[in-house]
């Protein structure tokens, strides 16, 4: 299983779900539509690193986090 | 290696950018430069609202010192997390550099990429409600992989 998360302003409690990769991932989010709005601008990381490509793979344990548009300062 | 300060609330700007001054006194550094952000009153906003994520702001901030380390300069950042009310501060960077030019160069870049990849969200506090400001907000480089933008 892993850990989905999401950050800010994204009003939604932490997932947990079975994945072998974020294109697994998408696709469950890809279900729901509350995260319609939030899958084209968020950043994705993985164990608090980010990642740039659907077929970073995911084994037990790992953590997903999507992280929205910021705006710090 | 210096450490991303965060504090609740607003700032103690003087209390900050007096002991960041002291603590490098002896360090040689020719020029200390600190941007110091400030809420502003606009569009009838009561102040700002943050929340920050800590792992990756942590490594964000790393990797700037590793770069700021090899040309001889330092960096120093606090950021408030939660509410901050108008004419009240966020934010402080600051670049120590032996001399100047480093030191100009670095803060504009620095606060710049801050700006475009910090993983910290900001909200209007206005009506008592705390409310995204998402047209302010932009989007980490990379973004959208999930909605199968690349």
């Amino acid at each position: 299983m892993v850990t989905i998360e999401f950050l800010g302003p994204i009003q939604k409690a932490p997932l947990t779900l079975e994945a072998s990769s974020l294109r697994d991932v998408a696709e469950v989010l890809k279900q729901d539509s509350e995260m319609a709005q939030w899958l084209e601008n968020c950043a994705v990381a993985v164990n608090d690193t980010l990642v740039a490509t659907l077929d970073t793979l995911l084994k037990d344990g790992d953590k997903v986090s999507l992280l929205p548009p910021v705006c710090g300062g | 290696m210096s450490m991303v300060e965060l504090y609740n609330g607003a700032l103690n700007v003087p209390e900050i950018i007096t002991r960041w001054y002291a603590e490098e006194a002896e360090y040689n550094y020719g020029a200390y430069i600190p941007f110091i952000g400030t809420v502003r009153e606009e569009d009838a906003i009561e102040g700002l609202s943050f929340d920050v994520y800590e792992p990756i702001l942590s490594s964000w901030f790393d990797a700037w010192q590793v770069k700021a380390q090899a040309l001889g300069a330092k960096l120093k950042m606090a950021h408030s997390r939660g509410d901050v009310l108008v004419h009240e501060s966020s934010y402080i960077a600051a670049v120590f550099s032996p001399k100047r030019r480093v030191a100009l160069e670095m803060i504009e870049q620095f606060v710049e990429d801050f700006k475009a990849s910090a993983p910290i969200w900001k909200y209007d506090l206005k009506n008592s409600q705390r409310l995204y400001a998402a047209d302010r907000s932009t989007a980490i480089a990379g973004a959208g992989i999930l909605g199968g933008k690349r």
